[in-house]
């Protein structure tokens, strides 16, 4: 039996940092909206005993509970997807506040190439830089129409930062100043220099002094406690969905927040979305919430299911290379460096998420790619995110993986390591997509999403160029022994890279 | 309880002798004595019954058979060995934190999907035996015994560590048959936990009395960096864990 709501003039499914902003800003201005969670409720309160990395970081005490829903996976489509039975190679969230509860707050702007990428590189280097089977398109919104909204988010976070000379222009300085330096951001600032490139504190949502953003929400100073990264703040002193823009919304008086709420179908008439059908994941009762607007503000994996198990838009067909939905997924490619010490030690336990030290010099068309056959790059950082003893053994390459060598060697480098990283772009290729799986299925027997996706040509070579300019900033740096980053000979499901998965439809 | 204390003392007489400390004799009392009680120092036969007062959470709540457990300990041993850093897997009850996670949500894949239908994977497409973690380590267990029984006629147990260590790399190796399982899956498991007990705070078991961060510098759980964080020398904290939120 499904019990029907009275209707809302704007539901948006899911509560993490896009439905809390458009909670908060339709509020404000008298529109009455329902945010749909199917996690808990989660606030400050909630991380008392936050500082447990088994808990929190091995055992993903924040994440997605993937019994319930996961993604399946396979390299290529001739191959048959597995469902991802436990998480690894990313971490969705769930529960308010989403991925933005446990995010380590690093907020980087797009460059103005990142918006208009095929334009750019058509115009630089002519149409046949890097292939076809590339699907790049411009994103139809340039910087300079975005600019004030980049400066709106960072004003509501309260991000922490300075000028950088290579990085998007701004109109305004950013809300709070950069974090504190340490010993290892000034190694790494130092070699830059010393190359001729142009570092900057990198900026951070874990707030350099206390704060009280545009809506009257405080943001506390972070204490560099060490335990950011896939955890919760304990201080507020991470910007998060619930510590600012749920919070505003909620003042309004125009917010319900409605959790436990699992949405499975959007509903429509004539290609208009009328509202919502969902299940309370503790009653089990099924409920219809008619809506004028219905947002789909999920992760961007749960988004695109949504829109294909309520067949709206038409779904991608790698073949024919027809249809949207479920298109030009694209995740990141991580390069870097790590550098072993003999003499020195560094307070790697030490940190916060967004404490670190970056270059744009290697990002996006800042330098040029007319030699080289890749496009674009990514930034290239240094990050103190306080190392936790459980997953950080750095072992140089010829070192057993156990026994009494690796235990000795993962003691001393603990350390006396340090790893200089580069978040490369990835390039959408027209065999990387989404789609539902046809095997197996959620809790409530839904299709679960399919994930196809491996490596391409241009993400290696982008690698090894990333990571050869990451040693050479190592070296600079003083290391004893730098061994640069490689590339699994297919993208691989389990070791942890990235929680940044984008793509997957388009609007046009 | 009387048997329970003997196969602990069996355990730490075995494990002394397959480090080679034993017979050497090259150990002082001062990291051994932290577990096995006091006076160890020069003393050829400890007590353990101390142990058992001081450290509740040291018994089973999964495995019933004695021997697995001492199979289970001996490879943890091996994979993280007593050396002259500080204490191996044995003493830091990496053992007994595993005994814990095997029959709890660990053991049992609570968040993981474990719906069928079961294929065996490629490299890339991680977990995907029908069996659960708990599963997984008691086969492991079993062909681990079976192994060394094959290979020289008795059991893991009472193999020398180089034995040890050969038998444990057939598994790494994937060279074993199992039920359900590749051996290197259910080698990586064993040696993922074996890390976390001997890093993961006190609360689970393992890494007793803060042995494990002390070894790596690392000072557990601290709330705040704030008045150290600029400083450029390295600085040795004192660990604390998170019972210190009880305690006051």
């Amino acid at each position: 039996m499904v019990t029907s709501l009275d209707k809302v003039d704007v539901v948006t499914v899911g509560v993490g940092w896009t439905g809390g902003i458009i909670a908060a800003e339709l509020a404000k201005q008298g529109i009455q909206v329902v945010g749909l969670e199917r996690g808990q409720n989660r606030t400050t309160e909630d991380f008392q005993y936050i500082h447990d990395e088994y808990r929190y970081a091995m055992r993903y005490g924040l994440m997605q509970d993937a019994s319930k829903e996961t993604l399946s996976f396979r390299n290529n489509k001739d191959e048959r997807a597995l469902p991802i039975r436990e998480w690894g190679s990313f971490l969705p969230g769930e529960g308010v506040g989403g991925a933005g509860v446990h995010w380590n707050g690093q907020t980087w702007r797009f460059l103005p190439y990142d918006l208009q990428i095929k334009t750019m590189t058509d115009e630089k280097y002519g149409e046949d830089k890097i292939g076809s089977d590339y699907t790049i398109q411009d994103w139809g919104i340039t910087y300079e129409e975005l600019e004030p909204y980049f400066y709106k988010f960072e004003e509501t976070t309260g991000i922490s930062g300075e000028e950088n000379p290579l990085g998007a222009p701004r109109s305004n300085d950013y809300p709070t100043p950069p974090m504190k330096g340490t010993l290892i951001l000034n190694r790494f600032k130092e070699a830059a220099k010393s190359l001729e490139l142009h570092p900057i504190q990198s900026p951070s949502a874990n707030l350099s002094e206390n704060y009280e953003n545009p809506d009257g929400q405080q943001i506390n100073a972070c204490q560099y406690c060490g335990f950011c990264e896939r955890f919760g703040c304990e201080y507020g002193a991470k910007s998060t969905p619930n510590v600012t823009v749920v919070q505003a919304a909620k003042q309004t008086g125009n917010f319900e927040l409605r959790t436990d709420a699992n949405v499975v179908e959007i509903l429509h008439e004539d290609g208009r979305a009328t509202g919502v059908r969902y299940f309370d994941v503790k009653t089990g009762e099924e409920f219809i919430q008619p809506a004028d607007v219905v947002v789909l503000t999920s992760y961007v994996f749960n988004n695109v299911r949504l829109l294909l198990l309520s067949e709206l838009g038409m779904p991608y067909d790698p073949e024919s290379n027809t249809g949207v939905i479920g298109k030009n997924y694209c995740y990141q490619i991580m390069a870097g460096a790590t550098g072993f010490f003999e003499k020195e030690k560094f307070n790697t336990y030490m940190g916060a998420g967004a404490l670190g030290a970056s270059i744009d010099d290697f990002n996006g068309d800042n330098f040029d790619h007319s030699d080289l056959d890749f496009i674009h790059g990514g930034v290239i950082s240094i990050s103190q995110t306080g190392r936790r003893p459980i997953a950080s053994n750095p072992v140089p390459k010829d070192t057993p993986a156990w026994g009494s060598k690796f235990k000795e060697k993962s003691l001393h480098y603990f350390n006396r390591s340090l790893s200089v990283g580069a978040q490369g772009a990835s390039m959408p290729h027209k065999n990387n997509f989404v789609d539902l799986d046809p095997t197996y299925t959620d809790a409530h027997g839904n299709p679960l999403l399919r994930l196809t996706y491996d490596f391409t040509e241009q993400d290696r070579k982008l690698q090894e160029y990333l990571s050869a300019r990451a040693a050479e900033i190592m070296e600079k740096m003083g290391a004893d022994i730098v061994e640069k980053r490689t590339m699994a000979k297919h993208y691989d499901i389990v070791p942890y890279q990235s929680t940044h998965n984008t793509g997957g439809h388009y609007g046009r | 309880m009387a048997n329970e204390s003997n196969g602990k003392d069996l355990s730490r007489r075995r494990f002394l002798k397959n480090s080679g400390y034993a017979a050497g004799g090259v150990i002082g009392g001062g990291i051994l004595g932290s577990i096995f009680g006091m006076n160890f120092g020069g003393e050829p036969e400890p007590s353990t019954t101390i142990v058992q007062q001081t450290n509740p959470h040291h018994a089973l709540m999964y495995f019933t058979r004695e021997k697995d457990f001492e199979i289970l300990s001996a490879a943890t041993e091996r994979i993280f060995p007593e050396d002259e850093n500080g204490p191996g897997a044995i003493q830091l009850g990496v053992p007994y934190f595993i005994d814990h996670q095997l029959a709890g949500a660990y053991g049992n894949n609570d968040r993981e999907y474990m719906q069928g239908p079961f294929f065996p994977g490629s490299d890339f497409q991680g977990y995907q035996t029908r069996l659960k973690r708990h599963e997984i380590f008691m086969e492991g267990i079993l062909a681990i015994d079976r192994e060394s029984n094959k290979e020289y006629n008795t059991s893991f147990t009472d193999l020398d560590g180089e034995q040890q260590d050969a038998i444990l790399q057939k598994f790494e190796n994937s060279d074993v048959k199992m039920k359900g399982v590749k051996s290197g899956e259910f080698f990586q498991l064993l040696s993922t936990a074996t890390l976390a007990g001997a890093y993961a705070d006190p609360l689970y078991s393992g890494n007793v009395d803060m042995e494990g961060w002390k070894m790596k510098e690392y000072p557990g759980h601290q709330m705040s960096y704030i008045n150290e964080i600029e400083n450029e020398e390295f600085i040795e904290i004192e660990p604390q864990s998170l019972r210190r939120q009880h305690e006051h």
